[in-house]
This record gives structure tokens, C-alpha cells and sequence, in this order.
């Protein structure tokens, strides 16, 4: 009972940021709201039992792009773009009907779902111990459905590249983002000193407790990134220039041994990505702690955005 | 029954943020309307992981796992949106079209 009272005013608090956040006059609003309703919907993951989802949602959907946005909603605010007219009313009562009806659509669709509900579950439970790991959400990402993984890897790096080649005019190889002035006193000052070295144990503990508890490499990297990110945001750390070597090699070795294990496999087992016998857990390790130096690197570097016009070096 | 619940929060989420990207004018509206619309989806899709619990796990957890990937690919969408956005705004500084 308690319970589903939980379920109703989670739910009814994050339809009413949606909502809140659909109507905003200003970006600024729209971005709070998104940030709440990112820290509530982790809370709606834990309420289905995907504790790995809430992780990654609270770190990433809420925190990384929350900083994103609000540093996009006040560059905006300074030098706004041309925005199209907006719908007239008749247009918009069209668009509210019709996004009704979609979603109507799918409501229905999720109360016809079948009975019993077709499920790998037991599968993955029968095949877990041939990965040597006891978090169930790991044995899929790493084993059964590592190409996707891999892929999600390579998309990672790529955005970055798509970021970077945004470098305005003479900017190329600068310093990624804008530039921080060294902040002295204040909140920030004090939290970019204070939480680094806390953030970095938490994350390396959620990166080892991942191979049989809820945590990996996404919510690891995603910490890892803020973590830099503060410190950047204070004018603690400056990050190298995007023509740097060592930073692109960091960016793209994650993915880089994915892909090089993934070979190896296809040579020594027949099967692309297959891990030979007695070393599996060995190369998911492997994988895992490249994967997050990476994913942690590029997910900062893709909030800091392309470097600015002018090399300030 | 939580499930279900949630289940249909995504489908809401869904509309919503159909809505917000089809009727708002402003860039930044429009992704994170986006968002809310991808917000959506991965809900549906845990609804269903959920309902498919077994073999001492609270959820299906193939559906689980992409979701996971999902969310960071989505992120990693968000931010080139953005920072295409913020070019173009910085493109537009030096000009001044009439509105």
C-alpha cells in the first residue's frame, strides 16, 4: 500500500515537471525542471528494481546534463537565436490531440501487454556463471550483448569528434571550452577542493562493487566526469588542448581494446567478441577499467564543447 | 501494478514530450522536450523489463542493460545538439537579421 502510494506521487511529481517543463517561458525554468525530474525518474528506476538505471540516470540525465544545459540556457540568454513562430492556437490544439492520441496508443498497448510476460531473465540466470559475474545487468552488457556495448562505445567517441568539429575558425587544437578564471572564495571553491578525491573512491568503488552489484562502468565514468568537470568549472584543472595526442588516445582506447579483444576472439574462439575459456573475467576487467578512463574523458570533454575562437595560450 | 504504473507515466511522458517538440518554438525547449520524449521511452521499456521479473532478478535484465546504453547515447546526442545550437548562436552574433 505504501508503496503504491510511493508510485503515485513519484509519478504525479514527474508528470508535473514534464509538464512544467513543456510550458516554460525560459530555458533557465525548463532546465531546473529537467534536473528535478531527472533525480525523481532515478528514484521511478529504483522503484522497478533497475538499480544499475537509477545509477547511471542520476548521474548522468540529472547531473552531467544539467550542467550542460545551464551553461547552454545562460550562453543563450546572452546571444539568443532565431527562433520560428511559434503555432497558432488552432495548430497547437492539432498537435495536443494528436500527441494524446499517441500516447493513448502506447497506454493502451502497456495495459494489453501479455500474460505471462515473455522473459530472458531465466537465461541470463542459467548462463551468469560462464561470466563469472554476479550482477546480471554487467553479464548482459559485457557478455551477451557486448556488441552493443561496443557500439555504444564508438558512438561516444564519435560524438566527440562531432563536438570538436564545431571549433569555430582558428580555435583548431586550443584549449576545449571556455575559459574558467580561478575562482578564490565561494561554494564552488570549496566543493571543486572538497569532493574530487571523495567522488574519485566513490567511483572507483561503484566501477569494482559493478561485477555483482548494481554500478560499472557508465555510472563510474559519469562521476568521474563531474568530478573533472568541477574542477575544471573552479579553474582548478585545465584540461590539454584537443590536438594533444595523450588525450585522444585516452578518449579512444577504451573503445580501441573493445574492439582489439573483440578480434582476438573472432581469431582464437570463431566468434566475434567470444572471450576464450578461464580469461573471461579476466578481459571484462580489462574492459571495464579502460572503458571508464574513456567514457569518463569524453563525457567531460563533450560537456566542455569545442574550444573557443581565440587560442589563449 | 507498479509496473503498469510506470508503464503508463512513460506513455504520458511520451506525448509530452511530443508535444513540447512539435508546438515550442525555442532550440533548447525542443531538446529537452526530445529528452523527455526519449525519457519516455526507456520508462515503457522498463515497465516491461519489470514485468518480466524472474529467476531471483527484480527485472528482465536485457532490457535493463540497453536501456543503460540508451541513456548515455542519448546524452552524447544531447550534447552535440547543444553545442550545434551554441555555434549557431555564436554564428549569429556579428549579424543582425531582422527577426
Amino acid at each position: 500500500m505504501t508503496g503504491l502510494l510511493a508510485d503515485l506521487a513519484i509519478g504525479a511529481a514527474i508528470l508535473a515537471l514534464a509538464a512544467g517543463m513543456v510550458a516554460a517561458r525560459s530555458a533557465f525554468t525548463a532546465t531546473a525542471f529537467f534536473i528535478a525530474y531527472g533525480l525523481l525518474l532515478g528514484l521511478a528506476w529504483v522503484r522497478l528494481g533497475a538499480v544499475d538505471i537509477a545509477l547511471t540516470e542520476a548521474a548522468i540525465g540529472a547531473g552531467l546534463s544539467g550542467v550542460l544545459l545551464l551553461t547552454a540556457a545562460a550562453r543563450l540568454a546572452a546571444r539568443p537565436v532565431a527562433t520560428e513562430r511559434a503555432p497558432g492556437p488552432l495548430l497547437t490544439a492539432l498537435i495536443a490531440l494528436c500527441c494524446a492520441a499517441v500516447a493513448v496508443a502506447i497506454g493502451a498497448a502497456i495495459l494489453s501487454l501479455p500474460e505471462p510476460t515473455p522473459s530472458l531473465a531465466a537465461e541470463v540466470a542459467a548462463n551468469l556463471p560462464a561470466t563469472a559475474l554476479g550482477n546480471p545487468v554487467a553479464g548482459v552488457l559485457m557478455s551477451y550483448r557486448a556488441l552493443d556495448t561496443l557500439l555504444e562505445s564508438a558512438v561516444v567517441v564519435l560524438a566527440v569528434v562531432g563536438v570538436w568539429s564545431l571549433t569555430p575558425p582558428g580555435g583548431w587544437g586550443g584549449f576545449p571550452g571556455p575559459f574558467h578564471l580561478r575562482v578564490e572564495s565561494g561554494p564552488l571553491a570549496l566543493l571543486a577542493r572538497l569532493l574530487p578525491p571523495i567522488g574519485i573512491v566513490i567511483a572507483l568503488h561503484i566501477l569494482w562493487v559493478g561485477k555483482d552489484a548494481p554500478g560499472g562502468k557508465f555510472q563510474a565514468a559519469a562521476i568521474l566526469a563531474a568530478m573533472w568537470l568541477l574542477a575544471w568549472m573552479a579553474g582548478l584543472a585545465t584540461p590539454p588542448r584537443i590536438a594533444s595526442r595523450r588525450l585522444r588516445f585516452a578518449v579512444s582506447a577504451g573503445a580501441g581494446l573493445f574492439l582489439a579483444i573483440g578480434v582476438a576472439g573472432a581469431l582464437a574462439e570463431g566468434a566475434f567478441l567470444a572471450y576464450p575459456a578461464g580469461w573471461t573475467k579476466a578481459l571484462v576487467l580489462a574492459v571495464e577499467f579502460a572503458l571508464t578512463a574513456s567514457i569518463a574523458v569524453a563525457l567531460a570533454l563533450l560537456v566542455m564543447g569545442p574550444p573557443e575562437e581565440e587560442d589563449r595560450a | 501494478m507498479s509496473a503498469t504504473l510506470y508503464g503508463l507515466l512513460g506513455a504520458a511522458l511520451v506525448g509530452i514530450g511530443l508535444f513540447g517538440l512539435l508546438a515550442r518554438p525555442s532550440p533548447l525547449l525542443r531538446i529537452l522536450a526530445f529528452n523527455l520524449l526519449g525519457g519516455g521511452v526507456f520508462l515503457v521499456f522498463g515497465a516491461v523489463a519489470r514485468r518480466g521479473a524472474g529467476a531471483g532478478f527484480p527485472g528482465d535484465p536485457v532490457p535493463q542493460a540497453i536501456i543503460l546504453t540508451g541513456i548515455v547515447v542519448a546524452f552524447a546526442a544531447t550534447t552535440l545538439a547543444v553545442m550545434l545550437l551554441l555555434r549557431l548562436s555564436a554564428e549569429g552574433e556579428g549579424r543582425s537579421d531582422p527577426p
